[in-house]
């Protein structure tokens, strides 16, 4: 909903909220329910309503228990047995500045005991952390500290040894190191937030004697959304692609009237500075595991022309797909999806021209659209959307771009053959296939998360999940990784399974997108087979849970040979299959042997 | 600002605030009189009266008020749009 994406008007949306939410809870979608638990240092109810209403329009339909006010150490240390019961998917820490309690509170305070009060505040907050992961063993998010408005010593006070300000952000690189030294532990970066707003207007003094609300509740909204943002990446909710247009998006001018010479681009000028900037902004997102795409009104050699320019920091191979053409953007999006094997929602749009955001908007409504109307308005609209959230980076993210730039090479190499098999034959595909290793865990967690379309059973897991799954002796849980001639895959196939008697229950089956149609999920089946069969397991049930998305599973067991036991009205059914006799059905992926071992 | 006009603007607040169109507020009306202003709705209300007016409501006048007649008072006399 356009009204809750970035930049919204968070006065408007607290006061329509009922109308809002109503709106959303009756629009017909399915979302995946979690609960989340908030350990309250301040009041947390306007933030429990807008972060309500940003993860309902993501798909995520939250339950919310909050923890009495100023509970949120006796809860997460001592426990809560209510909150325990209540088994939170997500914990979020809602602590800020007002929350530290041992601030040197005379600027006269010493070196030495402000080094102690440091230590025992950072001691209490990592209690509180361990607490939590230990009680409730899920992700936990917390706020880093916000700056004071107020600073007696003025300047003194971001540095001096007994410094508020100084002592603030000593928290804060404390934190942060925490937080990269442990798995599930997510920052809210609240020092940013407050200074992007302003501090002026974060804090409000006001609220906090009456209600006790620890910033204003003009900026609740944006402090919500940024919790939004890292929660919808823990469930894989993330965008992917970023459609890029060209001319005065990616650089000043038009590149078919002014020419490779006359355009805006490089260090010569204060524009081409800015586009420069904007291009090498654009270019780490690349590097991160996001794909960029070009989506331009343009003859193509004159778009290349462009991307060719000397001062070009995005080259055309840069760019996992380049649509220069005179068709509406809506569709040159919609192929550009089908060529990825994407699904629209997973695209945001730039353009610097309000009528093509408008026309993708209406015609792709999953789509977000940032109006480019200044190199300034692109790049923070991106800072500040919430679409590219890093809640993990796997070496896969890192080489994604390469990966998608090998399919692009492998869709040329396959028009040269006439017969299918003999292409899936020239690839030369080695498979790995075998249980979970530790080092897997979070790119097997985020590729679950993320699987929308070949999936079976959409379900989620989080990182703790999935640990327990991978130590359950009673499942068979594998996952196989893919090389070709081409380059390296990475894990693109998951399946668990639950062992009953003499059957296994699939509880998930994914496969990335990136792989169909190479008979992966045939190897992978193999595999589950042997295993099932060593196991003493001779029959395999299996469960396809219909979504708006996962129309391309739908025959999947049938298509493996298993007979449909029930086929229910909403499309949900489930499948059995005998392994009495079953006879390997991948022929054209070579198995790596003993690759775990 | 005049009194009807302060009510009509305060009435479609209510409205937004509270999610039902049904609702209209006098002088007289309290929080006993709707259902779910709560004192956290409160919060939301009175958020929603400041931005509406431009005006900064006093701590004691938050927790002082005791209808809406109260409110209007203040508006009138501090309301800047």
């Amino acid at each position: 909903m356009k009204e809750l994406t970035f930049p919204f008007d968070g006065r408007q949306l607290m006061r329509r909220r009922r109308a809002i939410r109503n709106q959303l809870l009756s629009d017909g979608s399915t979302r995946i329910k979690k609960k989340i638990a908030v350990l309250a240092g301040s009041t947390a109810d306007d933030v429990v309503k807008a972060l309500e209403l940003f993860l309902l329009d993501a798909g995520i339909e939250p339950e919310f228990r909050i923890t009495e006010y100023n509970r949120f150490y006796e809860s997460a240390v001592f426990g809560d047995p209510e909150l325990e019961e209540f088994a939170p998917d997500i914990v979020y820490i809602h602590t800020t500045s007002r929350n530290l309690t041992l601030l040197p509170q005379s600027p006269a305070e010493t070196q030495e005991r402000t080094e102690e009060l440091l230590k025992e505040q950072s001691e209490i907050f990592r209690q509180i952390w361990t607490g939590a992961a230990e009680r409730f063993g899920c992700p936990v998010i917390q706020n880093n500290f916000e700056l004071p408005l107020f600073r007696r010593t003025g300047n003194w006070d971001g540095w001096g040894a007994a410094g508020q300000s100084a002592f603030i952000q000593r928290m804060n690189v404390m934190v942060s190191d925490y937080a990269r030294s442990h798995s599930s532990f997510y920052v809210n970066d609240i020092s940013y937030l407050s200074a992007a707003v302003g501090l002026e207007k974060w804090h409000d003094p006001q609220v906090w004697y009456l209600y006790k609300y620890a910033m204003s509740l003009e900026v609740i909204p944006d402090l919500a959304y940024s919790i939004a943002g890292i929660i919808k990446s823990i469930y894989g909710r993330n965008k992917k692609v970023i459609a890029l247009d060209l001319d005065n998006t990616l650089w000043g001018g038009v590149i078919g009237d002014d020419g490779q010479e006359g355009i805006d681009l490089g260090q010569e000028t204060a524009a081409g500075q800015s586009f420069c900037e904007l291009q090498s902004f654009l270019k780490g997102y690349k590097d991160m595991g996001v794909l960029l795409t070009v989506c331009s009104k343009n003859e193509q050699e004159n778009a290349l022309l462009g991307l060719e320019h000397p001062e070009s920091i995005l080259r055309p191979e840069d760019f996992a797909a380049v649509k220069a053409n005179w068709e509406p953007k809506d569709r040159n999006l919609a192929a550009t999806a089908e060529e990825l094997g994407l699904l629209t929602g997973s695209f945001v749009f730039v353009d610097d021209n309000p009528a093509e955001c408008a026309i993708v908007e209406a015609q792709l409504p999953d789509v977000t659209a940032v109006r480019a109307e200044s190199v300034k308005d692109t790049m923070y609209t991106l800072s500040r959307g919430g679409w590219f959230e890093v809640t993990s980076l796997t070496e896969d993210d890192l080489r994604r771009s390469e990966q998608y730039a090998a399919n692009a090479k492998r869709n040329a190499q396959q028009k040269q053959f006439a017969d299918y098999g003999e292409y899936l034959r020239s690839l030369d595909m080695e498979a790995e296939i075998g249980e979970f290793l530790p080092v897997q865990l979070s790119r097997i967690t985020q590729l679950t998360n993320k699987s929308n379309q070949f999936n079976v059973t959409t379900k989620r897991y989080t990182l703790q999940e999935m640990e327990a799954v991978s130590r359950d002796s009673s499942r068979i849980a594998i996952c196989g990784r893919l090389r070709d001639r081409f380059g390296d895959n990475g894990i693109v196939s998951v399946v668990i399974g639950r062992c009953e008697g003499d059957t296994l229950h699939v509880e998930l089956w994914l496969m990335s997108c990136r792989v169909l149609k190479r008979d992966m999920e045939l190897a992978m089946l193999d595999e589950l087979a042997g295993r099932c069969r060593n196991r003493g397991i001779s029959r395999i049930v299996g469960y396809y849970y219909k979504t708006p998305k996962n129309a391309m599973v739908s025959e999947l067991f049938g298509s493996f040979g298993f007979t449909r036991e029930s086929l229910s009205e909403n499309g949900d059914s489930v499948w059995s299959l005998s392994l009495a006799g079953y006879e390997e059905k991948n022929k054209v992926i070579r198995i790596k042997e003993n690759s775990y071992a | 600002m005049h009194k009807n006009e302060v009510i009509e603007r305060l009435n479609d607040i209510f409205r937004d605030v509270f999610g039902d169109d049904s609702i209209t507020v006098n002088e007289a009306t309290t929080s006993d009189d709707i259902e779910d202003w709560d004192s956290i709705e409160h919060i939301n209300l009175i958020g929603a009266v400041e931005d509406e007016f431009g005006l900064r409501f006093r701590m004691r006048e938050v927790s002082g008020m005791k209808n809406v007649g109260e409110m209007i008072d203040i508006i009138c006399e501090r309301g800047t749009k």
